[in-house]
């Protein structure tokens, strides 16, 4: 197992050494990690994430498989179960929202137990539940927040997100950070705590320890890193917010440039992101486009009621009952079931 | 066989929930006897043409496979991609956050970590990467891709006839990922190498030649048949007279063989007897039998896509052929998955039969409507709920009943109140297990698609732990003594269950409770069950 998680850490911190000493006074790598790998992260970003949507979109879908979680459209007076057996695009949708915005199948998560070696119990079991939902929040509301930096001038919905996200101001009490400390965004550190409890359950639940990868703990740890950059660089290094952005709306704007000032810290903050951006559509990241597409959940489960077509459908080979009376005729008449024709028809 | 099984203390005391050792990827397979089925006899794989038949043993070192398996599974894996979003869908977005791997029945009763329906899936995933991914290509097993090797195709065989693609897995995944699926797709792949279990292969050539799964020729079906009217005029002292493919009946009437040739399921199609005579001479309704289309079941679909509509291709020929209305379907639960989501689309359109209306009561099947073929339990609901059947549910007093929930209506179908709402009209003794164990978040028997042979006992055992672990709960709560259900493989696969966990609860079908509690017009006065227990007051 550690040398799953391991690989992973070893690799974030050489990602982040390459693009800090890269970029120190003298080394002159600003132009790489500042212009270059950001484009072509986004790049694989936008045609990897593309490629694979459309790659599954390419795939048919033969059959209406959806998981029926609740009673189906029946009889008048049973209840239809209209969200978790749907019959109508309306409820379809419905369920969908309440998956991609409250989780809501991982919410229905149990934890088995033999207590006594004998008896099965299923508890609730809500950690993952909470974690992931502060875990995706916590993310979502940072990569808003960022718009910041990519847009003057900053839309009002990014600066409502900020204040609230920055509502809660820590008292700081050591002498060297407590000057000039901006609000401490919660989202950060709900991030990284969510980060963190991934990482241990994936660490310490037996179960989930087996089935993990390096490539589960890679993103992870890359995330951790993002996080804690970001919070080194807005709460103690106090780095040149006003150069950073002239980086980065040149980036945006297709007149880049590399400011004077910016610091080392943030080519390597930006270099992690670009390796994220960069992995995504390689990865299990992409159960973002994913779960749009999941065939159990996003179609109607009224399969009785209305026909759906499968566009390869082919014609089988099959036996047919004239066949089978042919293999049969005599048996049946004898034992008085009816035939098509009678023995002494057949050829 | 049953002597060298297990005892169910030492059963449970192996069993660790907590993987340790090696990663998956470096624990070899170990096919354990008592935990997989013979392979196929190659004359079953013969008689439906499938590829690669041929004599082999799980067992021996060489699975005497094509010379260019390997090259057959890439292909093979790549044309369901193509073919199957679901498939592709599966294979890429799983983030490995564990939530489906201990909902999965083998899991929680073997403890083995591949029973994990997110290291099963896996299992196929990992050579997804090796052969598809761009990532996996670079990064090898760090990214989780490994090569397909004759261990690792040994390992899918063993693993993926360890489940019963009941789809509970799929209820709780963020993604609905259906590991169910994936096995499907899976056993498609080890199909095109022959390697089918003969549990399977040789029910599928039965189906296909005699047109059912145990190998019922026409005129011993009828033999079982009447058989069954024997019993029924000695307890009932009525003579059933069931019709066999009558040209312009009513209603075509299909069930899973399994009911016609071994208890309790036995009891279950004498029910069905007792109510379509009932409606005939009440109503004049005319439900007949085929002997053509004498199989619900479909272990086609256990076997391949293909198969499985070429065994359900008789299901509509026949309605078509005999001219009826409309097709009944009985108590099945894989026969039901098969109707629900994938007859009308692989053998439809049925726009030979009409929608189906319950003649007798003027209900409309709206849920049927394209399908054109209606529940059993929908039908009786209908039935009972329009005062159409005279019943004593004091007959059946003397069961104190539960209720399983097959995998397949519940979660292929949505079918759980009906069942319930017939059993609360003919039983007055009816509980419900623990709520995580029943309607969508039932437990399987454990013996599910196409498992329950007789040489996997330990692992139909182990598979069916939770859901005795639940019955045996409701037993010491409230005294439960039968377990109902609307499936021919619960009938056949839930009786050793319970003898090894809970012996003191039977299984019944749920139409045999609706017969018991049917009033016949006519009949003499009933003493005793159709299992010719006595009723309630008759003891003695
Ligand atoms: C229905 C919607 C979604 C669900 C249910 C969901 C669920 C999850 C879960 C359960 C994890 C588990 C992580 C772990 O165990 O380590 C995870 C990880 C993650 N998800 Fe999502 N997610 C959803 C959508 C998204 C979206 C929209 C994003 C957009 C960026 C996203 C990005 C991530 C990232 C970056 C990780 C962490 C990486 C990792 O753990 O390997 N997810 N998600
Ligand atoms: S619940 Fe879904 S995403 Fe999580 S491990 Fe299982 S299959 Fe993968
Ligand atoms: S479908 Fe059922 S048997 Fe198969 S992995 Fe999922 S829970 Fe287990």
């Amino acid at each position: 197992m550690n040398k799953n998680y391991m690989v992973s850490l070893i690799a974030v911190i050489v990602l982040f050494l390459i693009a800090y000493v890269g970029t120190q006074q003298g080394a002159g790598l600003q132009v790489l990690f500042g212009i270059i790998v950001p484009y072509l992260a986004i790049i694989l970003f936008v045609v990897g994430f593309a490629r694979r949507v459309m790659g599954w979109s390419r795939s048919a879908v033969p059959f209406r498989i959806t998981t029926t979680c609740g009673q189906q459209s029946s009889l008048p007076w049973f209840k239809q179960a209209k969200i978790d057996n749907p019959s109508s695009t309306l409820a379809v949708i419905i369920r969908m929202f309440l998956e991609i915005v409250c989780f809501r199948s991982l919410f229905r998560n149990t934890r088995m137990r033999l207590s006594g070696g004998t008896r099965m119990t299923h508890q609730m079991e809500l950690f993952l539940w909470i974690g992931a939902l502060a875990f995706h929040y916590a993310f979502f509301a940072v990569v808003v927040r960022h718009l910041r930096f990519f847009t003057e001038p900053v839309p009002i919905f990014v600066t409502l997100l900020e204040q609230v996200d920055g509502f809660m101001r820590i008292e700081v009490l050591y002498d060297i950070v407590q000057a000039g400390l901006p609000g401490v965004y919660m989202s950060g550190l709900v991030l990284l705590a969510a980060v963190l409890y991934l990482f241990l359950r994936r660490v310490f639940i037996p179960q989930v320890r087996y089935i993990s990868l390096a490539a589960d703990f890679f993103p992870l740890f890359l995330i951790v890193g993002i996080a804690l950059s970001g919070i080194f660089m807005r709460y103690f290094a106090k780095v040149d917010i006003v150069a950073i952005k002239e980086l980065t709306m040149g980036l945006v704007t297709f007149r880049p440039s590399v400011p004077e000032g910016v610091s080392a810290v943030f080519f390597a903050h930006m270099f992690l992101v670009s390796i994220l951006l960069a992995y995504f559509p390689f990865s299990k990241l992409m159960h973002l486009g994913g779960v749009f597409l999941s065939p159990t959940r996003n179609m109607t489960g009224n399969t009785r009621q209305v026909r759906h077509v499968n566009p390869w459908n082919y014609p089988v080979k099959v036996h047919t009952y004239d066949e089978y009376e042919d293999d049969f005729r005599e048996k049946m008449v004898e034992a008085g079931l009816p035939v098509v024709k009678m023995p002494e028809e057949q050829a | 066989m049953a002597d060298e099984l297990i005892k169910p203390d030492e059963l449970l005391s192996k069993i660790d929930h907590r993987p340790s050792g090696a990663g998956w990827m470096d624990t070899p397979v170990d096919i354990r006897k008592g935990m997989y089925c013979y392979a196929a006899n190659p004359k079953s794989v013969d008689t439906l043409g499938l590829p690669n038949a041929r004599a082999w043993n799980p067992l021996e070192e060489d699975w005497k496979l094509p010379e260019n398996w390997q090259q057959i599974i890439h292909d093979g894996f790549r044309e369901r991609l193509d073919k199957f979003r679901s498939f592709k869908v599966y294979m890429d977005i799983c983030v490995r956050c564990g939530a489906c791997a201990d909902k999965c029945h083998f899991f929680i009763g073997t403890g083995d970590p591949k029973n994990m329906p997110v290291l099963r899936a896996e299992l196929l995933r990992s050579i997804y990467r090796n052969d598809f991914t761009t990532a996996g290509k670079i990064l090898g097993r760090l990214g989780g891709a490994r090569p397909m090797t004759l261990d690792v195709l040994k390992e899918w065989w063993y693993y993926l006839f360890q489940c019963t693609e009941c789809r509970r897995c799929s209820v709780f995944c963020p993604y609905g990922i259906d590991t169910a699926e994936i096995t499907i797709m899976g056993r498609e792949l080890l199909n095109l190498l022959g390697l089918n279990i003969d549990w399977i292969a040789t029910p599928v050539a039965n189906c296909y030649r005699t047109g059912n799964h145990l190998g019922i020729q026409p005129h011993a079906f009828k033999d079982m048949l009447d058989f069954f009217v024997e019993d029924i005029e000695e307890i009932t002292g009525i003579q059933v007279d069931p019709p066999y493919m009558e040209k312009g009946a009513d209603i075509l009437f299909i069930t899973p063989s399994g009911d016609v040739f071994a208890d309790p399921g036995t009891y279950t199609c004498m029910g069905y007897m007792l109510l379509f005579h009932y409606l005939k001479e009440k109503y004049g309704l005319r439900i007949t039998w085929s002997t053509y289309a004498s199989e619900g079941g479909n272990f086609g679909f256990f076997t391949s896509h293909e198969t499985m509509k070429r065994l359900n291709s008789k299901m509509y020929a026949e309605a078509k052929r005999l001219g009826v209305k409309w097709i009944l379907g009985g108590e099945c639960g894989h026969m039901w998955r098969v109707i629900s989501q994938y007859m009308d689309t692989m053998n439809g359109p049925a726009d030979f039969l009409e929608e189906p209306v319950n003649p007798i009561t003027g209900t409309k099947f709206e849920n049927a409507s394209s399908t054109k073929m209606v529940h059993i339990s929908e039908f009786t609901a209908d039935l009972i709920k329009h005062g159409k059947l005279e019943l004593d549910p004091s007959r059946n007093d003397n069961k104190i009943v539960t209720f399983h929930d097959s995998c397949n209506p519940a979660r292929g179908m949505g079918l759980l109140d009906e069942p319930r709402y017939v059993l609360e009209n003919v039983a007055n003794n009816f509980y419900e297990m623990p709520a995580n164990t029943i309607r969508e978040q039932t437990f399987c028997c454990g013996s599910g698609a196409g498992l329950n042979a007789g040489e996997n006992m330990e692992l139909r055992m182990a598979g069916g732990f939770p859901r005795a672990n639940a019955v045996k709960h409701v037993h010491e709560e409230f005294g439960v003594n039968m377990l109902a259900c609307v499936c021919a493989i619960d009938r056949a696969a839930l009786p050793a269950s319970m003898e090894y966990w809970v012996p003191e609860v039977d299984v019944t079908g749920l139409t045999e409770l609706v017969a018991n509690a049917l009033i016949m017009p006519g009949e003499k006065e009933r003493e005793t069950d159709l299992r010719g227990e006595p009723l309630p007051g008759m003891e003695e």
